[in-house]
């Protein structure tokens, strides 16, 4: 059970400019500038408290910047953003009353996957025999690989993934550097946000070390 | 469409597995009503005068139940983000979620009603008065409760603050649907009170999804 590989239209951009964001009382980032292709990962660094969830979150429209722009380029006319994006979060957006089959029936229906996909992009995570057991008896990692099932299930772009391989084994991990090659070959981009090295050539942006930068400017 | 059916289908499942389906409300209603005869005394007569607010007052707990879980469990769970990426508008699948709640709650109310109504000595003659005001007004007390669980989402525990804030908003529905049981069980015309009742009831079908969607985008920031 394989499934066949999307291609994305090319020449998809993210740009964000002069990005800032506080929360609190404490400046996370400010003047902060990216720029991610079609084909491009870029890995968000940075110790705890840096921002790294707190500028996916912006990224994928949920937080509006204090200042600054995020412009997606190159995107169909009557697209919206929110429809080129997959956002996985410490939080994994699984109930756990339903089972994993019935969880990505629903992101299905939602973010405009098809169905037909659910069975093999749960085998290719290696969660095809947790497909009908409550999500509340799995583990953290199993969770984990079901989470990330969704980023197969509905073809899209963008994914911004915070943490994508907390709580993963190692092959785990392994795969998950797989399928980001798998979505840069296909014309994807990714921003991932992660303590660990990934299995995939990523431009890195180090919050940790503009955050250095910043430290005078914490407001009282 | 498929997409609103699957997010029905999902919530009346969700429903029926963690306990907040038809049978609990039902059963809380009919515990409500038992009470009452216990609190007032044996007299018949003044139980059949009160017994419109009485049933019209429990639809109205009934229908608190399992709202705070509304929106809630699905922001604890982070689904709330994945339907802010939906190519379904956000209103469209509040007001999808607001149907299912009434279709576990309001609804089995409604037909029950009668029965209850029976236990409580109503007239016969308000007996399908009561079961259609409450057809018409309950679906009114879930949007209201939908904005409500919406502002208070990113609290905790705000289900007492849900109560508080839901609660004064909907006497004007119960102030119309006591009068439709009451005019009917005195035998006189029940169509403005009715009327009156539905108009309440297609204006919070249009406010309530879009002031609940506001909220919850608002509760992100």
């Amino acid at each position: 059970m394989t499934l066949p590989a999307p291609r994305f239209a090319p020449g998809l951009r993210l740009v964000a400019e002069g990005l800032a964001m506080r929360r609190g009382h404490r400046h996370l980032f400010a003047g902060l500038d990216l720029a991610l292709a079609s084909g491009g990962v870029l890995r968000l660094a940075g110790p705890n408290g840096s921002g790294k969830t707190t500028l996916i979150r912006l990224l994928a429209g949920f937080l509006k910047p204090e200042a600054g722009t995020i412009r997606w380029e190159g995107m169909p006319a009557e697209a919206e953003p929110a429809l080129l994006i997959h956002y996985h979060g410490h939080r994994e957006g699984l109930r756990e009353a339903l089972t994993p089959r019935e969880n990505l029936a629903f992101a299905a229906a939602l973010l405009g996957g098809e169905p037909g996909r659910i069975a093999p992009a749960l085998a290719t995570l290696g969660a095809l025999p947790l497909a009908d057991l409550p999500v509340h008896v799995l583990s953290a990692g199993q969770r984990r690989r079901v989470a990330l099932a969704r980023l197969l299930v509905a073809p899209r772009p963008v994914w911004l993934l915070d943490e994508p391989l907390a709580a993963l084994d190692q092959a785990g991990q392994a795969l998950i550097g797989a399928l980001l090659a798998a979505h840069r070959a296909a014309g994807g981009l990714a921003v991932v946000a992660t303590h660990q090295p990934i299995a995939v050539e990523a431009a890195i942006l180090d919050l940790g070390a503009r955050g250095a930068a910043l430290s005078g400017e914490r407001e009282a | 469409m498929t997409t609103l059916r699957a997010i029905m289908i999902r919530e009346l499942r969700l429903a029926r597995r963690i306990g907040a389906g038809a049978g609990l409300g039902l059963v809380f209603f009919l515990i409500l009503i038992a009470l009452v005869p216990f609190a007032v005394g044996p007299d018949q007569k003044l139980i059949g005068r009160i017994a419109p607010a009485i049933l019209w007052i429990a639809a109205l707990l009934a229908t608190l139940l399992g709202l705070d879980r509304l929106l809630q469990a699905d922001e604890d769970e982070g689904v709330t983000d994945q339907l802010l990426l939906a190519g379904t508008p956000l209103p469209l699948i509040l007001l999808v979620k607001a149907l299912a709640h009434w279709l576990a709650t309001g609804l089995p109310l409604a037909i029950a009603a009668p029965m209850l109504g029976l236990m409580l000595a109503i007239e016969p003659a308000a007996m399908l008065p009561l079961t259609l005001s409450l057809l018409v007004g309950t679906p009114t007390l879930t949007l209201i409760g939908l904005i409500g669980a919406a502002l208070t989402v990113s609290l905790r525990r705000g289900g007492l603050l849900l109560a508080i804030l839901v609660l004064p908003l909907t006497i004007p529905t119960l102030i119309f649907g006591v009068t439709i049981v009451r005019e009917a069980a005195a035998g006189r015309a029940v169509a403005t009170p009715l009327m009156l009742l539905g108009g309440v009831t297609l204006l919070m079908v249009v406010i309530g999804p879009v002031a609940a969607a506001a909220a919850l985008r608002l509760a992100r920031n």
